[in-house]
């Protein structure tokens, strides 16, 4: 795999945690914070593991750290995947 | 000066998924345990348990927790939804530091820990879930809890075995005597994945027994060990005069006195610590032994813990001078759930003036108790014992009064 999708990611998101008490992510979430959407530092450091082993990738404490919101995950992961 | 009541009562058993559910197998004698159903016991030494089939966590938490979380808070998200509703607690009426949670754990999130050890084995350190480092710790249910319901009062959490579940009513107590306005206590535990299975053998007190009505039987002459089970009870307590100003539709009891010993080292020659227990919780109450109606004994099923149980029974109250009830008997021992699920026993049979019976045990004469056994009895109650031990040395005693 190459790049990831805002529905690549929303998969895992949902794999991770479950579904978000019958809210569903949509791309108008894209900039929102994690925490706004109901996913805490755990559940971010969840869905990070799981694009580790899903995309080969090696991503370092402090880049999850900065991984705020969706389409922050989207570009790391993306700008990475190019990078390889 | 507080008197702490009890104002909602939210259980999850073997024998009953909620509180009434529960409250009317016990009365009717209807057991909970049975072949372990899991996973397969067949190569294991123990066959039977107390499982809480049919709970379904979806029915009391969102998704996203019911996947974060052991199964024995997934219990005490069920219970402790039931407790504030009975109690018809609105959060939003108080703030969030007015109310704390405090419960008792013992068994720590042994299924989610072993599902997530087994991963680490089999597929290494990457393939362990992120919530690993929260959901099977003793603490987990008192935080996710506190979270849940925003309780960010003096919360905690108490680990003494299977008489943790008394320790907490009395932290309860300290809290609310301190100017807390409300206080979600108790215990649930689960423990019956393979690994919490086998942790537990350790201690060579589980029943081997494969027959559900002969392998946990308290006091009889046959006693053999216990059964495990899983689930407990939530309460919730609060100040009585707070609980009356707010309106609370019902007051279960007070918990009116409380104490805790530890045993001396093997071989010491001094006697077990349980009597003292009781008495000292008498004391606290300032209730003497003949004002005491109904005793919920421990009940190990162990010999030698029942004999010191009876004497100590005896030497309190007299030969057959107090009625006993052990109702679980059929959940078997819930760990740190199982002294709260006596706790709210206890209550039910203040508010319904009936002792429940302690099904499949046949006393042993010569112990002298006068164990209610088949049926359960009907007497004039208003305040009851309620005794737990745990492994290690643990004693507790709480007394609970009407009011």
């Amino acid at each position: 795999m190459s790049s990831i999708s805002f529905d690549d990611l929303k998969a895992i998101m949902s794999r991770c945690i479950g579904e978000l008490d019958g809210k569903e992510i949509t791309e108008a979430d894209l900039a929102t914070p994690f925490t706004d959407i109901g996913y805490d530092s755990l559940a971010v450091l969840e869905i990070a593991s799981q694009l580790q082993r899903e995309y080969s990738l090696q991503i370092p404490d402090e880049a999850i750290e900065e991984m705020d919101s969706p389409k922050a995950v989207i570009d790391y992961v993306n700008a990475n995947l190019a990078a390889v | 000066m507080t008197t702490s009541v009890v104002t909602g009562v939210g259980v999850v058993a073997p024998n009953g998924l909620d509180r009434e559910a529960w409250w009317q197998a016990t009365l009717d004698g209807k057991s909970g345990l049975g072949r372990i159903g899991r996973f397969d016991p067949s190569r294991y030494p123990v066959q039977i348990a107390g499982e809480a089939f049919g709970f379904d966590p979806a029915d009391h938490a969102p998704q996203r927790l019911v996947s974060e979380t052991d199964a024995m808070t997934q219990y005490a998200f069920g219970a402790t939804n039931e407790a504030l509703a009975d109690a018809v607690v609105r959060p939003e009426d108080f703030s969030d530091l007015e109310m704390a949670v405090i419960t008792a754990n013992s068994s720590g999130g042994v299924e989610f820990g072993q599902r997530e050890l087994q991963k680490l084995y089999a597929d290494g350190p990457q393939a362990v879930g992120a919530y690993m480092s929260i959901a099977w710790f003793y603490a987990a249910t008192t935080g996710q809890l506190s979270i849940r319901h925003g309780m960010r009062g003096p919360c905690g959490v108490l680990c003494s075995e299977q008489a943790g579940g008394l320790d907490v009513l009395a932290q309860a107590r300290r809290v609310l005597a301190k100017g807390t306005r409300l206080v979600v206590s108790g215990g649930t535990d689960a423990s019956l994945s393979p690994y919490g299975l086998v942790c537990q053998l350790a201690t060579g007190r589980l029943s081997t027994r494969a027959r559900p009505d002969r392998a946990f039987i308290p006091f009889d002459p046959e006693a053999g060990g216990y059964v495990p089970g899983e689930g407990g009870a939530i309460l919730v307590v609060e100040d009585l005069d707070e609980a009356r100003a707010r309106g609370a539709e019902r007051i279960y009891g007070e918990i009116a006195g409380y104490a805790a010993t530890f045993d001396p080292r093997p071989g010491s020659g001094r006697p077990p610590g349980l009597r003292r227990a009781a008495e000292l919780a008498l004391a606290d109450a300032g209730t003497l032994p003949d004002a005491v109606d109904v005793v919920f004994a421990d009940g190990h099923g162990v010999p030698e813990l029942d004999r010191a149980e009876a004497e100590a029974l005896t030497a309190l109250f007299g030969a057959e001078g107090v009625p006993v009830s052990v109702p679980k008997t059929m959940t078997g021992r819930l760990y740190a759930g199982g002294a709260p699920l006596d706790v709210a026993a206890a209550l039910l049979a203040l508010r319904d003036q009936v002792i429940p019976p302690s099904v499949n045990a046949r006393p042993d004469p010569g112990y002298r108790l006068d164990l209610v056994t088949h049926s359960p009895r009907k007497a004039r109650l208003r305040t009851a014992l309620v005794l737990a031990r745990g492994y290690g040395g643990f004693n507790a005693a709480v007394v609970v009064r009407s009011v």
